[in-house]
């Protein structure tokens, strides 16, 4: 764990003990059985707001508290451990981060606040096929005489069914733009996705969508701004993958300190004892890349690029491998719904295909590093 | 004065003391004296520096200065390392003194009676001493404690009788430290003392010993009637285990830096492009090769990461611990990649073994690949660092294995 500020450690613990009160993934159960549309609870979603964790990276005169990547990482974190399902990431995090960096004046005064209070889900829509591919977007945002045209589909947008607005990437000519869309307007049609993972994506559908002029987001243009909104949402959802795979690897430490067989405590094996160690190894690497990527966006680190795709490269591989040997480990009782093991592997691989899996960044960290 | 204004005047006074002391024909010249060779006499220029660098302490900058060092906090420590980069300087003496700087001198540092560390810590520090250690044995290598090397109490000194193996510069060494059995009788993690005793003695002969890769530093060491001095028992008898698992912390430590040194990723891929080629994209002309060693280089961007996060949390005074296994083990696994790698990107070039149809470095490729297998082994295998991580730290219970 990085050496924390002293508000870091406040925060990290008010999170640790709401988590455990008010959000443990016994109430994940409970939202997965109720059959929610939204994907979240609205009462976790109130307290949440109301913490003002919504607010940690939108500016001071904006109404948040403008604390940085790595403090939003460490809530994002906790919350993973016990898959805490809410907008909080989407919009608080992502949303925000394509606001500050992309906005004109006027969208941000009108929506930050609003993202901070909880008022407003802001999130992004960017693939429109089967994988993260934001090189290869087709939906046409065409000129017309008081704004834009858009058509085309936006697939597995997280929170894509309870979002108030969406910030969409399309094509007008040459150029790569970012709209903000009302996600009430007319032509706008959205598909909640019912997915292994119980989490709120949507597929959303744009038929003529006649938006104002005032929908461009001002340094909406290029490829370059797109890369660092999308590198702040890969480092916070590292953030959130370690939670679970940390998690992970504690329920199973504990089962092997506790289940007996043959006589003895499984964890007394060798070949347990040192797939144990390999994973706890790989852990303590993993978090290292974790935490450099967010400190790398707090300093403004010419990195960012590098260490996000690091990032999020080195947790996908370790939460795929701990989510597996959680499984794996506990025999039977890991394969049974009453468990929860299996919301930890339905959760890994659906965050895993977020914003680029290992295959789409190891390629990316190579033509980083110029080969 | 603030901390950081006190380190700046630390490192001007370092700066002014080096453009007096550090002779300028040795700029350039670390490789010759920090390389792996270690037969470059120390004479002349080379000399004058290592007697400069001892008189002020810095040969072992963080000891205090009663033993010989500089009394120098970890932070002044690294600073002083960068004002010697920065000038083109090094230090020779942790080479020059074998096992001594990285292992027995800290080790008696803890361990070691007031008399012990007036007389062995200050030729370690004025790199005079090179130490060797005697650990394994024929039949005692990961199951360390199983060693049969025996020390008898004769009165007025220890009689030391048996063979070590793997005694790293044995054959060039002054004095041993080493690990023997004390109480055949007892336990056997309980009989074990650590006696240090000279090599220069009628009862200790050596025996180099050629490895895959060639020749190495390593050799075979027999006792027979050799004799170790009263005085010279580090740490209370048959506590022996006690000082040698402290001794093989700070190995780990000293081999978990492996990574960064072998991490100038740059190079590795710029070497890639030029044996492998390239596609109209700039992409390595062999994806399943450009795709391993991204991830090659992400794994060796990990561990260095980790080096620094652990410094970080530390605050400057890194402390021997059990993440050292976590390290070694990385660090090894990245270094043997790394390796691995090399040799293939190197295609039929990467299996030279000399002659002039092998450039150096395609000779260096294939013997530092041969002798990098060592690491898995030596200083408590990869399977010895998992046991230590699952008990030590995961806190799993005991194997019920025998042995």
């Amino acid at each position: 764990m990085a050496v924390l500020t002293e508000e870091q450690t406040i925060l990290r613990d008010q999170a640790v003990s709401w988590v455990n009160a008010d959000a443990p993934v016994s109430a994940f159960r409970k939202l997965r059985d109720s059959g929610s549309i939204t994907g979240f609870a609205p009462d976790t979603w109130k307290s949440i707001c109301e913490m003002g964790w919504t607010g940690i990276v939108v500016p001071e005169a904006h109404g948040g508290s403008d604390l940085g990547y790595m403090t939003f990482g460490l809530l994002l974190e906790e919350l993973g451990k016990q898959l805490v399902a809410s907008p909080l990431y989407a919009s608080g995090l992502v949303g925000a981060t394509a606001l500050r960096f992309a906005g004109t004046d006027a969208q941000k005064q009108n929506c930050l606040p609003a993202i901070a209070s909880g008022e407003a889900i802001v999130t992004l829509a960017i693939d429109e096929g089967p994988r993260h591919a934001p090189d290869a977007i087709a939906m046409s945002a065409e000129k017309t005489g008081s704004g834009y045209r858009l058509n085309g589909t936006k697939s597995f947008v997280i929170e894509g069914g309870s979002a108030t607005h969406l910030i969409v990437a399309a094509r007008s000519g040459q150029d790569i733009v970012l709209l903000l869309v009302d996600a009430s307007a007319t032509g706008l049609s959205r598909e909640v996705l019912k997915t292994a993972d119980s989490r709120g994506y949507a597929n959303i559908t744009f038929k003529n969508v006649d938006v104002a002029a005032t929908a461009l987001m001002s340094a909406g243009h290029g490829k370059a701004t797109l890369d660092a909104i999308l590198d702040r949402a890969r480092a916070g959802i590292a953030s959130e993958m370690l939670g679970a795979a940390s998690a992970a690897f504690d329920m199973t430490l504990e089962y092997l300190k506790t289940r007996k067989q043959f006589g003895q405590l499984i964890g007394s094996f060798q070949a347990l004892g040192h797939r144990a160690a390999e994973l706890y190894t790989e852990m303590e690497l993993t978090r290292s890349a974790v935490e450099a990527a967010l400190q790398a966006i707090d300093a403004g680190s010419k990195d960012v690029p590098l260490l996000c795709s690091l990032s999020k490269y080195k947790v996908g591989a370790f939460l795929f491998r701990m989510s597996n040997q959680l499984i794996q480990i506990h025999g039977g009782i890991g394969m049974t719904d009453e468990f929860n093991a299996g919301f930890y592997l339905k959760r890994a691989r659906a965050v895993e295909a977020l914003y680029g899996g290992q295959g789409f960044h190891r390629d990316r960290y190579a033509r980083l590093s110029g080969f | 004065m603030t901390e950081h204004a006190a380190l700046e005047t630390f490192r001007s006074e370092v700066k002014t003391w080096l453009t007096q002391n550090f002779p300028k024909s040795l700029v350039g010249k670390a490789a010759l004296y920090m390389g792996f060779d270690h037969n470059v006499p120390m004479e002349g220029d080379a000399l004058r520096w290592r007697q400069a660098l001892a008189e002020r302490g810095f040969g072992a900058p963080t000891w205090p200065k009663a033993y010989g060092g500089a009394g120098l906090s970890a932070i002044e420590a690294r600073a002083l390392g960068e004002e010697l980069a920065a000038a083109g300087a090094f230090n020779p003496i942790p080479l020059l003194t074998g096992m001594g700087s990285t292992m027995v001198g800290p080790t008696v540092l803890e361990y070691g009676t007031e008399d012990q560390k007036l007389r062995h810590l200050s030729p370690i520090a004025r790199g005079e001493v090179r130490w060797c250690l005697g650990l394994s044995e024929p039949n005692a290598g990961s199951d360390l404690a199983a060693l049969a090397t025996k020390a008898v109490n004769k009165g007025d000194y220890w009689e030391v009788n048996g063979q070590k193996i793997w005694t790293s510069g044995a054959d060039i060494s002054q004095w041993c430290g080493a690990l023997v059995r004390t109480d055949s009788n007892a336990a056997k993690r309980d009989g074990l003392s650590f006696l240090l005793f000279t090599m220069d003695q009628p009862g200790v002969t050596t025996r180099p010993i050629r490895l895959i890769a060639g020749a190495s530093p390593f050799c075979e060491t027999f006792f027979n009637d050799a004799r170790g001095d009263k005085t010279d028992l580090l740490g209370p008898i048959n506590e022996g285990w006690t000082v040698v698992k402290r001794l093989l912390q700070h190995e780990r430590q000293s081999q978990t830096g492996a990574a960064p040194i072998a991490s100038t990723g740059a190079s590795l891929s710029q070497m890639a492009k030029q044996y492998v080629g390239v596609n109209d994209r700039g992409e390595l002309n062999d994806p399943d090769l450009r795709l391993r060693l991204a991830s090659h280089l992400m794994d060796a961007r990990t561990h260095s990461l980790t080096l620094q996060r652990i410094a970080a949390e530390a605050r400057g005074n890194p402390k021997v611990t059990a993440a050292a296994s976590i390290l070694k083990n990385s660090a090894t696994s990245v270094a043997q990649t790394r390796a691995e790698l090399t040799l293939e990107i190197m295609g039929h070039q990467g299996l030279g073994w000399e002659g002039s149809a092998f450039a150096t470095d395609e000779i260096e490729a294939v013997r530092g690949w041969l002798a990098g297998k060592a690491m898995s082994i030596y200083g408590g295998s990869y399977e010895v660092q998992n046991n230590i991580i699952s008990k030590n730290i995961l806190g799993l219970p005991e194997t019920t294995q025998k042995g």
